[in-house]
């Protein structure tokens, strides 16, 4: 099976996602991110309380830079448009291009890691830890919370572009790039809930 | 390098504690040893340690929850001859030692005993009444029930390396914050409830895609059995409450690690927090502990009643109301901590409305009951207790409803008495019922019930003994979880709840004799035809155990109490022309491999051994990605060997007993013929 696969391109059937065992893991799998979703919104309530106890501390507008969250909001959302492209490419059976979306995909979500390690490393520089105060230890939470998904993500996209080299586009690694995807496009959504709920208030 | 480890782990503080340390490890080498001896390894890591089949893991559910069931129940009557002795004395408890027992007792009784119990049974019970072959995902069920076992295992540790939290089974902060409690109980207490935890969450998530998308042809949602219902909207809960545990329990521990200020008195940390995420988490875990007891009385009463089920769809719509309503009432466990009085009257009408759904089913047991033939089978004596004493139980909740009278019983007794009335009858009565009425289904031969019996007498005799003189107590002001006290009018009562206590020891001990005789019995009270009690849902339609396929042709569902339908048709034991290849999934060990790395994981936590907790989990996640990267998770069972496990069923079915169809209910006037809307 993964022969023909790898060397011909191989078209999805339409509807291949709907065979009972896969629309069971489908929905097992929106299930468990609707309960991940719970952890995110406690998550969140838990820093709205807490986003404006600064305990004497750097306040939100003094640590926050914009230019950069945005720079991390780009990253991550084309990270996501390439991961379509790459949905595409998985239906129409074609492994390269397939590949090269999930290297792109790679490449810019580990940019987006990279930026937000660098803004807790030179929050953590300037005095702004996660013990300093309240709005602090909510903060690095929740952001890191995400950014802790974002770098699973990234191992778990590493692992099936193993799988693809290794099996080629068989019906299992197709099925699994699927809900992979449905992780990576809910960690955008989460990330937008935390550039409105935590950046644009914190500076605004 | 050992990090917080030292010898001074080893609990040389009481001779108490040390018991308890020797007891845990002579029972653990006492299993080992008894394993070696019979020789049995590879039978158990074949068969059980890495089966995958939902009936082996529900079985191991319930003997892990009967184990805790034993070490909880320890707890408690530690407790109660300690407040027996304990007039102006100090007992025979140190305090330090107390708060661990009373801590201990209610993390394992509501998270190690109640929630394996009641997967056990669901795990069993569920994918055969709706005629399914396994559940959606067979393997994360092996991993939830070796996290849950992480979990316990962690909690047992705890008595023997170090100490477990003294925070009581909530654990609010500031108390269990680094300041107060340095040492690691409290980090015991996290890391046990986050592992259960998330392995309860992954068993809602697998329960609630099994019962949404494996059902017989046929079965609609309105034609779920009673038990289904309850499973589905307990895994909702399960799978959208827990994650607040797990949030509440990370960022305890977040505080404690780091140093963070998320319930911290001061640096802008809220320790209401804390309250509202455990009981956004805590409220609908009462309900998920209590629906499927639902479940199970619901099928105990209609089978030992001979009739259909007073009010289906008033049973299912109750369920959902109250499975909705769980999430709006979490406030009142805390209505003396300050919030206004509009926020507390909201919660208060919150939770007296709950007890309409509640009440609602009650009585459709009740009617049910009425005009039918009933059989005192141990379930139904256990079934009967439930619905007369939990109904005090529930009065005595919507009396704590009433946010005045909540700031007169808060934190005493009165509340101890209240939710044990709920638990007690409501949850563990529930399950004992199941385990009574299924039993046969999983082993193949009925319990005995003379020994059932007697065992329920003493249990219920024992609660009220126990729990009645609490309430008293409560209302003359007693605090809960005294380590001693110097009122002199307690004491009468203290004793009589000791001796409660005592009774429902015999009462356990009982139901080993029970086990003891039955096993010995088995050919007598062997299960031929797998329908023991004249049952009437698919469960009982499989053999007695099932295969492991439980069912070779998959039925087809006409109506509500599919199997009773069946053989009114006379068709339930016709053999098919032909059986097909099935597909079945292979067992596998990496359940048990995960669970272990986080076992070892969250000791590496408590103990701040750093370099452990990396390495458990760079391990779990190369077990994670061996599994994930697994195409053949699935093996055939030929036709062949389908048929041959078939033909020694019906030789078995030939020898049976013609189980009697005379059912009169159809004649009764006034007997709801449907079940269903009234």
């Amino acid at each position: 099976m993964s022969a023909a696969s790898q060397s011909a391109p191989v078209a999805m059937p339409a509807g291949f996602l709907d065979t009972e065992r896969r629309s069971k893991r489908a929905l097992g799998f929106w299930v468990y991110l609707m309960s991940d979703a719970i952890i995110f919104a406690l998550v969140f309530a838990t820093y709205v309380v807490l986003s404006r106890n600064y305990a004497g501390g750097p306040t939100a507008a003094e640590l926050f830079d914009l230019k950069r969250t945005f720079g991390e909001t780009m990253l991550l959302l084309f990270s996501s448009a390439t991961f379509g492209f790459a949905t595409l490419a998985m239906l129409e059976g074609n492994r390269a291009r397939l590949l090269v979306w999930l290297v792109l995909t790679v490449a810019l979500g580990a940019g987006f890691v990279a930026l937000e390690i660098g803004e807790f490393l030179g929050m953590i520089e300037g005095g702004a830890t996660p013990d300093r105060s309240a709005f602090l230890s909510a903060f690095f939470t929740l952001v890191g919370l995400h950014g802790l998904h974002v770098s699973v993500g990234l191992v778990w996209i590493l692992v099936l572009m193993g799988q693809l080299l290794i099996k080629g586009l068989t019906r299992p690694v197709a099925s699994r790039l699927f809900r992979l995807g449905l992780f990576w496009h809910f960690l955008d959504i989460i990330w937008i809930g935390i550039f409105s709920v935590v950046y644009l208030p914190g500076v605004l | 390098m050992l990090g917080r480890l030292s010898i001074d782990a080893l609990p040389l503080y009481s001779w108490v504690a040390m018991t308890g340390a020797f007891v845990t490890i002579a029972g653990a080498l006492s299993v080992l040893g008894l394993v070696t001896w019979m020789g049995k390894w590879r039978y158990l890591w074949t068969e059980w340690l890495t089966s995958v089949d939902h009936k082996r893991i529900g079985i191991m559910y319930v003997v892990l929850a009967l184990v805790m069931l034993m070490r909880g129940f320890i707890d408690a009557l530690m407790m109660r001859s300690q407040q027996a002795i304990a007039l102006n004395s100090e007992g025979y408890l140190p305090p330090d030692h107390f708060d661990q027992i009373f801590s201990s007792h209610g993390t394992i009784m509501v998270i190690f005993m109640a929630m394996p119990f009641l997967t056990g049974l669901i795990n069993i019970v569920v994918p055969q009444q709706i005629g399914a072959r396994d559940v959606a995902f067979p393997f994360l069920n092996s991993l939830s029930f070796w996290l849950t076992a992480g979990g316990a295992g962690l909690v047992l540790v705890s008595l023997v390396i170090g100490k477990f939290s003294t925070a009581g089974w909530t654990g609010y902060p500031p108390y269990s914050g680094i300041d107060y409690n340095p040492y690691v109980g409290v980090d015991y207490w996290v890391w046990s409830l986050v592992l259960s935890g998330v392995a309860s969450t992954l068993t809602g998530i697998n329960f609630i895609v099994t019962i949404l998308k494996m059902r017989a042809p046929g079965m609609t949602l309105m034609r779920m059995p009673l038990m289904t219902w309850t499973a589905l909207c307990a895994s909702l809960l399960m799978a959208f409450a827990f994650p607040a545990l797990t949030v509440a329990g990370g960022m305890l521990e977040l505080d404690r690690l780091f140093g963070m200020h998320f319930f911290t008195n001061d640096a802008g940390g809220n320790i209401m927090m804390f309250a509202n995420l455990l009981w956004i988490w805590g409220h609908p875990e009462v309900y998920i502990l209590i629906l499927p007891a639902f479940g199970v009385f619901s099928h105990v009463v209609t089978t030992f009643s001979g009739k259909r089920l007073f009010g289906y769809a008033s049973l299912v719509y109750a369920t959902i109301a109250i499975m909705i309503l769980s999430f709006s009432v979490w406030l009142h466990h805390f209505f003396t901590m300050g919030s206004s009085a509009n926020v507390n009257a909201f919660f208060g009408i919150a939770t007296m409305i709950i007890a309409v759904p509640t009440g609602v089913k009650v009585f459709d047991w009740i009617f049910t009951m009425y005009r039918g033939r009933i059989r005192f089978h141990t379930s139904m004596l256990f079934t009967l207790g439930f619905l007369v004493t939990f109904v005090i139980g529930g009065v005595s909740g919507v009396l704590l409803a009433v946010p005045p009278v909540d700031f007169l019983m808060h934190n005493t007794t009165f509340l101890v008495a209240h939710f044990h009335n709920m638990l007690i009858p409501g949850a563990l009565f529930g399950y004992f019922a199941g385990f009574q009425f299924w039993f046969p289904k999983a082993f193949g031969f009925r319990l005995d019930e003379r020994w059932g019996n007697r065992s329920f007498w003493c249990w219920i005799i024992g609660f009220y003994l126990a729990f009645m003189p609490l309430y008293y107590l409560g209302f003359m002001g007693m605090p809960r979880r005294m380590e001693h006290y110097s009122v002199a009018d307690w004491q009468p009562h203290l004793i009589v709840a000791a001796a409660g206590a005592a009774l429902i020891l015999v009462g356990i001990i009982l139901m080993i004799v029970q086990l003891v005789v039955s096993v010995r019995r088995r050919d007598e009270l062997r299960d031929l035809a797998g329908d023991p009690w004249n049952g009437r849902t698919l469960e009982w339609l499989t053999s007695s155990p099932p295969a492991p396929y439980n069912f070779a042709v998959i039925p087809e569902v006409r109506g509500l109490d599919a199997f009773h339908e069946l053989k009114e048709r006379g068709v339930a034991y016709v053999r098919p022309d032909h059986y097909e290849d099935i597909r079945m999934p292979k067992n596998t060990a990496c359940g048990l491999l995960i669970g272990g790395c986080a076992f070892v994981f969250g000791f590496a936590m408590v103990w701040h051994l750093w370099w452990l907790a990396v390495i458990s989990v760079l391990a779990g996640l190369v077990v994670v990605v061996f599994r994930g990267s697994q195409d053949e998770t699935e093996y055939t069972m030929s036709a062949q060997e389908v048929e041959a496990i078939e033909n020694a069923r019906y030789e078995q079915l030939a020898k049976a007993p013609r189980p009697e169809f005379d059912e009169e209910e159809e004649v009764i006037p006034g007997a709801p013929l449907r079940g269903g809307v009234m």
